[in-house]
């Protein structure tokens, strides 16, 4: 029978037909990782391996001595490597939860409140999708030094809070959000704070989870904000003082440095990402873009 | 205003009155409300989104060098378009061919790659998937400065560096080849590195996308006559989830140019090793934070955001539904 040969997609069992999609896709997933998996490796090698000719994939001795190196070092100004993690998770934390807050309030009132510029506010926000700031880096820069916000901890967080594709995506998901159920709390007497702290926000969940996922990578690998906008050291990021190591610091030496500060830097995404993929795939489902 | 005349509605019932204007009430908290929900993300978007479009627009028709006022730019303000046009050397030969280059494989190569790739993973079990879409994903969630640091640990120009030992291993090479500072082979590495991390969000949603597509559409298409699974992806899967893939395209062509920087943090330099890898966003900062000449930075912005623009109403074009 021919026609069950192409309702095959999400498949319950395995049948031999799917073997050759295995075949492919093992081999590039792996070939994926084998990068990451090589820098990872570089981290835990002492520097006789670092040092070896030729160079070995795995390593033989594994030792923590980079990390320990990693932790001790400072830079040229003497700022302990500490010191930047530190700034680093303070700003990722704030950031992450100032953009969940926004991005839900806005979200909620684009979905479900009826006001005149509604339609034109959703059309420009999905324009906005396609915004690289990179490529408006120097007025960025003269609106956050206009603004005062030049060497504060604030330069890090305020010019990333407004994410386009994560109101579009929370948009998209309250959209699913059945109006009865808002108009039901509102008979109750429930406000707006209720209805987004009690209905709304527990049922987004998945989105927020996705926002916090994307907003996190943004801003936990940037390092624009403190290569543009501060000049303290003192108050830079962690990704940066990455860049300083990399660009710096030559040779087996560096490259165990660097490689341990890779993977310090690599973690926390992939927990997080594992932890949540389950909530990214149920926001994607809705994020397509009509 | 109506209210104006509700008020004077003395014949109203003052029970039917008092409902009337409580409802009116809840009507103007409720602007209120609506108003204090929007404001933050409303003035937040305009000012680091709206307002720095605006100013590279307006700085781009001027000279401006920071410390003086910026002034109109010769020519009626066209000044700096006209010298990047007939007089940037570099931009013509290098930055604008290497952009175009760059774009147009990492863009709809990295998108067209994203697609095969969730089209085969859709195809398999649930668990082995979630496992192999996570190694797709890694890549992309890895954010610059790692890759660069991979890349450039796996690129090293010496013969102890990983890539350069394993073709002296089997003999491809004699001596071990500057990958990422001689200038011959930066923008292929460029280019395979940002293909290597493609596969990110808009990768996830067209996986979601095709996975929700009915199963009983496949099933009437078989009916109606459809034979493969290539006629299946054209005529049923990409149809049914085109807003997916425009979410896909956009998210590929934003991807592709925000990896812009990618040349600059591989090679170490700006401009890169011959401007091997010089791309639009590396001119901008070479004239903006090395020159300081941000009218001319300016008008190479908005040509960037032009070519971001051309490329997602193609992309629009080609999914967007018509009205």
């Amino acid at each position: 029978m021919a026609s069950f040969l192409g309702t095959q997609i999400n498949p319950k069992r395995f049948h031999r037909s799917q073997l050759k999609f295995y075949l492919i896709l093992v081999p590039i997933g792996l070939f994926m990782l084998l990068p990451v998996l090589y820098v990872v490796l570089q981290a835990f090698k002492p520097l006789s391996e670092l040092f070896l000719f030729p160079p070995r994939f795995f390593v033989t001795n594994p030792t923590l001595e980079n990390f320990a190196r990693l932790f001790r070092t400072a830079s040229g100004t003497g700022v302990p490597m500490t010191r930047y993690l530190f700034n680093s998770i303070i700003i990722t934390v704030t950031t992450i939860g100032l953009t969940l807050i926004i991005t839900l309030a806005t979200g909620y009132a684009l979905s479900k409140k009826r006001f005149k510029a509604k339609n034109t506010l959703f059309k420009i926000n999905q324009t906005a999708l396609m915004f690289v700031a990179t490529a408006v880096a120097i007025p960025r820069y003269l609106v956050v030094s206009s603004l005062g916000l030049t060497n504060t901890f604030f330069a890090h967080i305020i010019p990333y809070l407004a994410m386009p594709v994560g109101l579009f995506l929370v948009k998209q998901f309250i959209d699913q959000v059945p109006d009865e159920l808002i108009e039901a709390a509102k008979i109750d007497g429930a406000n707006d704070w209720h209805i987004i702290t009690k209905i709304v926000g527990p049922l987004v969940k998945p989105a927020l989870a996705t926002v916090a996922i994307l907003s996190f990578q943004m801003i936990w690998n940037s390092t624009e904000s403190s290569n543009i906008y501060v000049i303290d050291e003192t108050k830079k990021t962690f990704a940066f003082y990455m860049t300083t190591l990399t660009s710096s610091t030559s040779g087996p030496a560096g490259v165990g440095i660097s490689a341990a500060a890779g993977l310090v830097m690599f973690l926390p995404n992939l927990l997080i990402f594992i932890i949540m993929q389950g909530n990214v795939m149920d926001t994607m489902s809705h994020s397509g873009i009509k | 205003m109506a209210f104006e005349g509700l008020k004077k509605m003395k014949l109203l019932h003052p029970e039917t009155k008092q409902k009337v204007m409580e409802h009116i009430r809840r009507l103007e908290s409720d602007k209120v409300s609506t108003t204090l929900l929007l404001a933050p993300y409303v003035i937040l978007f305009s000012l680091f989104i709206v307002i720095p479009v605006i100013v590279a627009m307006l700085l781009s028709f001027t000279y401006f060098n920071v410390i003086e006022t910026p002034r109109l730019a010769d020519l009626y303000g066209l000044y700096n378009y006209i010298m990047i046009i007939t007089q940037d050397e570099v931009f013509l030969r290098y930055v604008l061919p290497n952009t175009l280059k760059y774009a147009i494989i990492t863009g709809p190569g990295g998108y067209l790659l994203s697609f095969i790739m969730a089209w085969m993973l859709s195809q398999i079990q649930a668990t082995p998937r979630k496992f192999l879409a996570l190694a797709l994903y890694t890549p992309s969630m890895l954010g610059g400065v790692f890759v660069s640091v991979i890349f450039r640990t796996l690129f090293s120009g010496d013969k102890s560096g990983y890539i350069n030992s394993l073709f002296l291993n089997w003999g491809l090479i004699s001596t071990p080849l500057d990958f990422l500072q001689s200038g011959d082979y930066l923008m292929n590495i460029m280019i395979f590195v940002t293909l290597w991390s493609s596969m990110g969000i808009g990768f996830l949603s067209m996986l979601a996308g095709i996975l929700n597509v009915n199963k009983e559409t496949y099933e009437a298409a078989y009916i109606d006559g459809i034979k493969n699974r290539l006629q299946e992806i054209f005529y049923i899967t990409i149809p049914s989830m085109k807003p997916q893939m425009l979410f896909g395209a956009v998210m590929a062509i934003v991807g592709a140019f925000n990896a812009g920087g990618i040349g600059v943090a591989l090679s170490g330099s700006n401009p890169t090793p011959q401007y091997a890898g010089q791309l639009i966003v590396n001119h901008i900062d070479d004239y903006g934070f090395i020159r300081y000449e941000m009218g001319y930075a300016a008008a190479l912005s908005v040509i960037l955001l032009l070519i971001i623009l051309f490329f997602s109403r193609v992309a629009y074009a080609l999914f967007g539904e018509r009205d």
